[in-house]
């Protein structure tokens, strides 16, 4: 079996607790030792000033295959994966039909093996065609491969809906992920509801909207005992609930996306599409919110929420143009300029919310460089200074509000099963 | 030509916009220059009946993506009496129903080689977006629920004349703040002009938002009323709310309707003004609207003098040099 000795790096891996310059050792796609003296080995790499971390998982992607190839493909969407870090993403099933049969199960994992870039597990839906009526056959799903179950971005309206999820999941031992948002509160909404949608005359998305169905979640997680995610926090009331509950012993996790600890509202001033997100920007207020709920790790996970949209349908009113932005190649940066480096978060906690803790959301024997587990690496260049240009990302679309943006931190060579699948030029 | 006129020929310094988009960044200085440029304009031209060919062989383009009698009119007019040609584009008897983007459209008529676009969307910042893909200059006429800057320059323009000065007097902006253009146009010019101001209306399309920028918040037109110099009575928009913000319009003329047992109550030298169309009987009663403190018809005619101004004015910048935008994008969190 070829070995890899990748030497005197800065080895951080929060599932063993482990941070300290150590030797990593990789014998063909298993990793074979962690702290291991210098020794000989195929191949050698010196990772000296660099940081070792196990392969990053994103546990909210959107690849968009099958049926919105304009926007990504799982070929697309897995190469920007592995340009941002990442070596497994799980994808959500707002597809087009959704992923809620085994065939459209099998698809993706089938293109994803194909494509040869990072590792892909599939999120099902939860209902029938996202449409909130009806169970989709999730035992049937987890057979073919499904990891966890979620409507995407259509929160789970009816309550009755989601407490027979969250029981049924129950036997498989699945989460359900959840978009908390009541819509009757924010139809129509472009930003978040506050002084700036009141200056520019835009339709509102209030706070609430986002709390009231945070609030509902959390009582039916509690009520039924089954593993509730929640997507995509963006608000000081769901930082607070899901700290509250968090201190009661409720099976709960959540996840914040870059777009929430970075961005304000105020960036809608200049009415750009591309800081259209829902949720929306929210108000400084929110975003410290958040970023308390990762310094005390109330929030577990970093998602990318990554959104690809084609530039024709963003270029467009502000009304017509979609939701999202695109996040698998920026996050990592976005984390290391707007969370370490100002000390919000330290290294080993940070990585923990991009490795091992969404592995754990999923079940996913991911996230971790524990011996004899999948030689997923990713090394990290921890001072290298890089500007974000939307044109050289691998995804298919540049939906950013980060173009032009100066960064600090980049992956810079990404092994997935111990083979070097990305090497930044 | 007389001495007025050629006076008028020389482009004011204070002015570099290639764009008119809104009030609420325009400086003082910007403010007064158009208010002061509308005025010249008015008196060269007999109260706007006359031309004035400043803009000969200069093209202005109306891009009404939204319903407009009063305003299209206006600007097509304004562009006549300065000797510029008009191209009048409707969004029904356009590729937009055939699928083309608006963006797409703008450019095709900019290819036309028109000077200056004025544009009404339905859509806030629409207009904005226009000015990033084309080089000619873009006059806002109204996007959406955020702006509507020349209706709130002929309305202050209206308050000067019958006042001389804005500074001090209280104006009140009565009715759907929520959904009103002219209101958030109104409030950035009477606000830089020392007005005090207030909004006025129902609490479900009134926001108490406004009190940080020192607009003063009621919910009571009658407690303001006797305080109140100025009255500027805003439609309903029916068109814009999703659900009814009040029971029924019978409830609401019955709280904010102005009619003449309120016009007993108000300051004798009170001014009425509405920025059409106006609903008779709702905002305001007939009495009133035609009655001799209403300057609304007023407002019409000087709307023909701002338009004038504005298009004349940006006809004067050649490039874009300010970012077209209200402000410098603030919302990356400092680290």
């Amino acid at each position: 079996m070829p070995a890899l000795l990748i030497k005197n790096g800065r080895l951080i891996d929060p599932s063993q607790q482990l941070d300290r310059v150590a030797n990593l050792l990789i014998e063909g796609h298993r990793i074979a030792g962690v702290d291991v003296p210098d020794q000989s080995a195929d191949e050698v790499l010196d990772a000296a000033g660099q940081i070792v971390a196990p392969g990053l998982v994103d546990i909210h992607t959107e690849l968009r295959e099958p049926g919105l190839e304009e926007d990504e493909t799982i070929e697309s969407g897995t190469a920007a994966a592995l340009a941002g870090g990442y070596t497994s993403v799980a994808c959500l099933p707002n597809t087009d039909p959704p992923i809620d049969t085994q065939p459209s199960v099998e698809f993706v994992r089938q293109k994803a093996a194909r494509a040869r870039h990072c590792h892909v597990f599939v999120l099902g839906c939860v209902s029938k065609n996202r449409e909130g009526r009806e169970l989709a056959e999730i035992g049937s799903l987890v057979e073919s491969g499904a990891v966890g179950f979620t409507d995407a971005d259509r929160p789970i309206h009816n309550p009755e809906l989601l407490r027979r999820a969250l029981e049924y999941c129950l036997m498989f031992d699945v989460p359900i992920l959840d978009h908390p948002e009541v819509l009757e509160l924010s139809h129509n909404g472009i930003m978040h509801e506050g002084v700036t949608s009141m200056v520019l005359g835009l339709p509102g998305m209030p706070a609430d909207a986002e709390d009231v169905m945070t609030a509902r979640d959390l009582r039916l997680a509690e009520y039924t005992g089954s593993r509730l995610h929640l997507m995509n926090i963006s608000t000081a009331g769901s930082v607070e609930l899901i700290r509250r509950y968090k201190a009661r012993g409720i099976r709960i996790t959540a996840e914040v996306g870059p777009a929430h600890f970075c961005l304000t509202d105020e960036r809608l001033r200049t009415f750009d599409a591309h800081c259209k997100v829902n949720p929306p920007l929210r108000s400084q207020h929110h975003v410290d919110a958040c970023l308390a709920g990762l310094a005390d790790d109330t929030i577990d996970v970093i998602a990318s929420c990554h959104a690809p949209r084609a530039s024709e349908k963003k270029l467009q009113e502000l009304d017509l143009a979609p939701f999202g932005m695109v996040n698998l190649e920026t996050t990592l940066g976005l984390v290391v300029t707007h969370l370490i480096r100002p000390g919000r978060l330290t290294w080993p906690q940070a990585l923990a919310k991009l490795t091992v803790n969404p592995a754990r959301v999923l079940n996913l024997d991911k996230g971790t460089l524990q011996v004899g587990a999948a030689a997923d690496v990713t090394i990290i260049d921890p001072e290298l200074r890089w500007t974000v240009r939307a044109d050289q990302f691998k995804s298919r679309s540049r939906n950013t509000p980060f173009e032009g943006t100066e960064l600090v931190g980049r992956a810079v060579r990404v092994l997935v099963d111990g083979q070097t699948r990305f090497q930044l030029a | 030509m007389t001495g007025e006129t050629a006076e008028l020929m020389s482009h004011p310094a204070a002015w570099t916009r290639r764009d008119l988009l809104d009030l609420e960044s325009l400086s003082l200085a910007e403010l007064t220059t158009i208010l002061d440029t509308a005025c010249a304009f008015k008196r060269a031209t007999d109260g706007c009946r006359t031309r004035l060919p400043l803009l000969g062989g200069k093209t202005t383009a109306n891009l009404f993506f939204e319903n407009s009698t009063r305003t299209r009119t206006s600007f097509g007019l304004a562009a006549k009496r300065l000797g510029a040609d008009v191209v009048d584009f409707t969004a029904s008897s356009s590729s937009l129903s055939k699928g083309e983007t608006f963006i797409d459209t703008a450019k095709n008529i900019e290819a036309m080689n028109v000077d200056v676009m004025v544009m009404r969307h339905r859509t806030p910042g629409a207009p904005w977006l226009l000015s990033q893909h084309v080089r000619c200059a873009v006059i806002n006429a109204g996007d959406g629920t955020h702006e509507h800057p020349t209706q709130g320059l002929l309305d202050i323009m209206t308050i000067r004349e019958h006042r001389g000065d804005v500074r001090g007097l209280t104006v009140a902006l009565v009715g759907d703040i929520a959904h009103s253009r002219t209101a958030r146009s109104n409030i950035w010019g009477l606000l830089k002009l020392g007005a005090h101001v207030i909004v006025c209306g129902p609490s479900t399309l009134v926001s108490r938002g406004w009190e940080q920028y020192g607009v003063e918040v009621a919910y009571s037109l009658d407690s303001i009323l006797p305080r109140c110099d100025v009255l500027n009575l805003l439609r309903i928009q029916f068109e814009r709310q999703s659900t009814r913000p009040f029971p029924s319009v019978r409830e609401y003329a019955l709280l904010y309707a102005m009619n003449a047992a309120r016009m007993a109550r108000a300051k004798k030298d009170i001014l009425i003004m509405a920025p059409g169309p106006i609903n008779r009987g709702v905002e305001v009663t007939p009495d009133v609207a035609d009655g001799p403190h209403s300057v609304i018809l007023h407002q019409v005619t000087n709307g023909l003098a701002v338009r004038m101004a504005a298009l004349w004015l940006v006809c004067g910048v050649k490039d874009r040099t300010c970012p077209p935008a209200t402000g410098v994008p603030t919302g990356c969190v400092v680290v």
